[in-house]
C-alpha cells in the first residue's frame, strides 16, 4: 500500500468497511491522517469507535485496508498497540486503587520495566495535572480528575499516537477547556499525534489541525481546520451609543442594510454580546463601508475584527444545502 | 495546562521547582511476555490484597491464617506427645479444610476477574500488546498460584514440624510430596471453576454466591448420595460399592479425593473409607484434567468477545 502512504502519514485507510449482520458501521472509508491533532467528528453511532477498534487491530475489517504508523492493522496489531495509546470513552478505572498504582500497572502492561514505569507514571500524572491526590484511591476523584487519569494511562508509555474517545464527555465548561488545552499540548509539547473523537464540532475547532467528519460510516469531509474556517471572513463590529442614536447597534445595522450589506446580530445569546454585529467581508470596500457608516452616524467604533467561522456553521450550511437538494429532488 | 503549580519561591532559591517539560521515553519496551508476567504478578499479589486497600487484605490474610493454624497445632501436639506419626495425612489436610479453600476461591476469583469486567478495565488491557490468551493464562495462573500458596503452606508447616519431631524422614518426605501434587491439582481445578463462574458476572456478590453454591452444593449432594449408596451397599452385602466411586466424580472435592486415594497413597474420605480402584482412578484423573482444560477453554471463549 506504499503508493499512497507517505512518510508523514500516521493513519491511512483504503475503502475500509465494517459490516455487522444488521448495520454497516463503516462504509468504504478512505482517509489519510498526518501528524498533529486530528478530530474525528460524527454523531453517536457514526462509526467512530468502530474505526478506533479496527485501527488498534482488535476487530477485523470486513473489507479494505488500514495502516497505523506504517503498520498493517490486520497483521501487526500487537506492534501497533505497543506504539499507540488509547483512552476509552467509558469509565475504566477501578475505584479502590490509587492513580499512581493504576498507571504504573498500565505502564508495565505496555512493556515498560518496573523502574521506568514508576518514573514515567510520576511524570505523566504531573503533566496531566494530578499532584498530591494521585496517592488517594480513584473512587474519590471528580469526573475531571478521572478523565486525567484515563489520559495519563494512555500516555504513560510515550506512544507515537493516541486515540482519545470523547475525552470531554461529562466535563463542565471549565474542565472541557482544560482538557482541550491538554490535548493541544499532547502534540505541541509532547510531540505525540492525536486522534480525538467528538460529536461536537465546535470544540474541535481550536484544538485540531485537521478534522475528519464521518456520518453513517461514510466519509463526509476531511480537511484542515484552516480550510474549514478561512473560506470566508466575518467582521465583528461593536459601536458606542450616543444621545442622537440611543441604540447605536441598531442604527448601524439599519444603515448598513440601506447600503446593501448583509448583517446579523452576533450575540449568540451571550450576556453583553448583544451589541456585536457580524457581516461578511467582501474585500477592502467592506471595511471602508463600515468606517463611513459609523462616521456618518457620529458613533464611536469600539472594535472591528476578523472572526473565524465556526466549523459548525460550515456544516450547518452544508447540511442545509443537502436538505435543500433532497427537498428539490423529491 | 491552566492548573500548573505556580512557582512561588523567590529567584535565586536553590530549592526552586523547575518545570522540566516533557521527556520522551526511549528505554526498552519488553513486549507481550513481560506484560503477561506483570499481569500475573499483579493478580497474584491482588489475591492476597497486596497493592490494594487495607480492607481487601483482611479476608485473604485471615483465611491464610485459618488454614495454617490447625497445622501448627497438630505439629505442637505431635512434638509434645512424641507421637510416631502426624495426626492427619498431608493429602487429607485440604479435604478437611475444604470449606476454607472454597471460601477463599469464592472471595478471590470474583476479585480477580469480576472487577475488571465491572469497572471495564478489560478493554484497557486489550488496547495493549497482550491478547485474550495472555489475559486468561495470567489470571488462571495467578489464582492457581494463590490457591497453591494457601494449600501448600500448611503442608509445609506440617512437614517442617514433622522433621522437628524427628519423625521418619523418608516417610514424611514422600507424604509431603504426594500432598503437594494433590493440592497442585486441587488449586488448578478450583481456580478454573472459580474463574469460569466469576467471569460470567461483573457483580462480585453474585460471583461469590455462585462459587460457594457450586462448590458446597455439589459436595453436599455427592456426599449425601454416597452415604445413601453406602447404606444400601451395607444392606445388600456390598453390591453397590462401585456406585460410591462413580458418584464421587461429580464434585470437585471428591474428585481430588478420588485421584489421591487411587494414586497418591491417601486414605479416602468416602463413606466406608473405600476410594476408587486404580481403573476408576484413571477416570478420576482424566475427568480432573478434562475439567481443568474445559475451564481454560471456556475462559478463552468468554474473553474472545470482549473487545473495547
Amino acid at each position: 500500500m506504499g503508493h499512497y502512504l507517505r512518510s508523514v502519514t500516521v493513519i491511512a485507510t483504503e475503502s475500509l468497511s465494517k459490516r455487522f449482520p444488521r448495520v454497516t458501521a463503516l462504509d468504504r472509508l478512505s482517509v489519510d491522517v498526518g501528524p498533529g491533532v486530528t478530530g474525528l467528528v460524527g454523531a453517536n453511532g457514526a462509526g467512530k469507535s468502530t474505526l478506533i477498534k479496527i485501527l488498534l487491530g482488535l476487530s477485523p475489517a470486513t473489507e479494505g485496508r488500514a495502516e497505523v504508523l506504517g503498520l498493517d492493522v490486520a497483521t501487526k496489531g500487537a506492534d501497533i498497540r505497543e506504539r499507540v495509546g488509547y483512552m476509552p470513552e467509558h469509565d475504566c478505572l477501578p475505584p479502590d486503587v490509587s492513580a499512581t498504582e493504576f498507571v504504573v500497572h498500565m505502564a508495565r502492561m505496555s512493556g515498560l520495566p518496573p523502574t521506568a514505569a514508576r518514573e514515567r507514571t510520576a511524570d505523566t500524572l504531573r503533566h496531566v495535572g494530578l499532584y498530591e491526590e494521585r496517592y488517594r484511591p480513584i473512587g474519590g476523584y471528580s469526573t475531571g480528575m478521572k478523565q486525567r487519569v484515563k489520559l495519563a494511562q494512555a500516555l504513560v508509555h510515550d506512544p507515537q499516537l493516541v486515540f482519545l474517545d470523547e475525552p470531554t464527555n461529562g466535563l463542565d465548561p471549565v474542565g472541557r477547556d482544560e482538557m482541550l488545552g491538554l490535548i493541544r499540548r499532547i502534540y505541541t509539547d509532547f510531540g505525540i499525534s492525536v486522534l480525538v473523537t467528538s460529536h461536537l464540532l465546535g470544540e474541535l475547532e481550536r484544538t485540531c489541525d485537521h478534522v475528519v467528519v464521518v456520518d453513517g460510516g461514510k466519509l463526509l469531509r476531511s480537511s484542515s481546520t484552516t480550510d474549514f474556517t478561512q473560506t470566508t471572513t466575518t467582521l465583528a463590529i461593536e459601536v458606542t451609543d450616543t444621545d442622537e442614536h440611543p441604540d447605536g447597534t441598531r442604527a448601524v445595522r439599519e444603515a448598513l442594510h440601506a447600503r446593501g450589506a448583509d448583517v446579523v446580530d452576533g450575540g449568540g445569546g451571550l450576556p453583553g454580546a448583544g451589541h456585536v454585529l457580524l457581516l461578511t467581508a467582501q474585500g477592502e470596500e467592506t471595511y471602508d463601508l463600515v468606517r463611513d457608516v459609523v462616521a456618518d452616524l457620529g458613533l464611536g467604533l469600539v472594535r472591528m475584527e476578523q472572526r473565524r467561522h465556526h466549523i459548525s456553521e460550515v456544516f450547518k450550511s452544508e447540511d442545509e444545502q443537502r436538505k435543500e437538494a433532497v427537498g428539490h429532488g423529491s | 495546562m491552566a492548573v500548573e503549580h505556580p512557582v512561588a519561591t523567590p529567584a535565586g532559591d536553590q530549592t526552586r521547582i523547575h518545570n522540566i517539560g516533557y521527556r520522551a521515553y526511549d528505554g526498552p519496551r519488553l513486549g507481550r511476555a513481560y506484560a503477561r508476567r506483570s499481569l500475573y504478578s499483579q493478580s497474584l499479589r491482588g489475591s492476597y490484597g497486596l497493592g490494594r486497600s487495607v480492607k481487601s487484605k483482611v479476608l485473604p490474610m485471615l483465611l491464610f491464617v485459618v488454614m495454617c493454624v490447625p497445622a501448627a497445632i497438630m505439629v505442637a501436639v505431635a512434638v509434645a506427645t512424641k507421637a510416631k506419626d502426624l495426626p492427619l495425612d498431608y493429602t487429607r489436610y485440604a479435604i478437611v479444610m475444604q470449606a476454607v479453600i472454597s471460601l477463599y476461591v469464592a472471595s478471590q476469583a470474583p476479585q480477580s476477574v469480576s472487577r475488571d469486567l465491572r469497572f471495564k478495565t478489560v478493554p484497557l488491557y486489550f488496547s495493549r500488546p497482550i491478547e485474550t490468551a495472555d489475559y486468561v493464562r495470567a489470571k488462571f495462573a495467578a489464582l492457581a498460584s494463590a490457591l497453591f500458596v494457601l494449600t501448600a503452606a500448611p503442608l509445609l508447616v506440617l512437614y517442617v514440624g514433622a522433621l522437628l519431631a524427628k519423625l521418619d524422614f523418608a516417610d514424611q518426605t514422600k507424604g509431603f510430596a504426594q500432598g503437594l501434587v494433590s493440592v497442585a491439582l486441587l488449586s488448578l481445578l478450583f481456580a478454573g471453576l472459580g474463574l469460569v463462574i466469576a467471569s460470567v458476572t461483573p457483580r462480585r456478590g453474585f460471583g461469590i454466591a455462585a462459587v460457594i453454591a457450586v462448590l458446597t452444593i455439589s459436595y453436599g449432594a455427592v456426599s449425601t448420595l454416597q452415604a445413601i449408596a453406602d447404606a444400601q451397599s451395607l444392606g445388600d452385602g456390598g453390591g453397590s460399592s462401585g456406585a460410591i466411586a462413580w458418584i464421587g466424580l461429580f464434585s470437585p472435592v471428591t474428585l481430588i479425593d478420588g485421584v489421591q486415594s487411587a494414586f497418591l497413597g491417601a486414605s479416602s474420605a468416602f463413606p466406608g473409607g473405600v476410594g476408587p480402584s486404580n481403573g476408576e482412578g484413571v477416570v478420576y484423573v482424566l475427568v480432573t484434567l478434562g475439567l481443568i482444560a474445559a475451564c481454560y477453554g471456556l475462559l478463552m471463549r468468554r474473553y474472545r468477545k470482549v473487545g473495547l
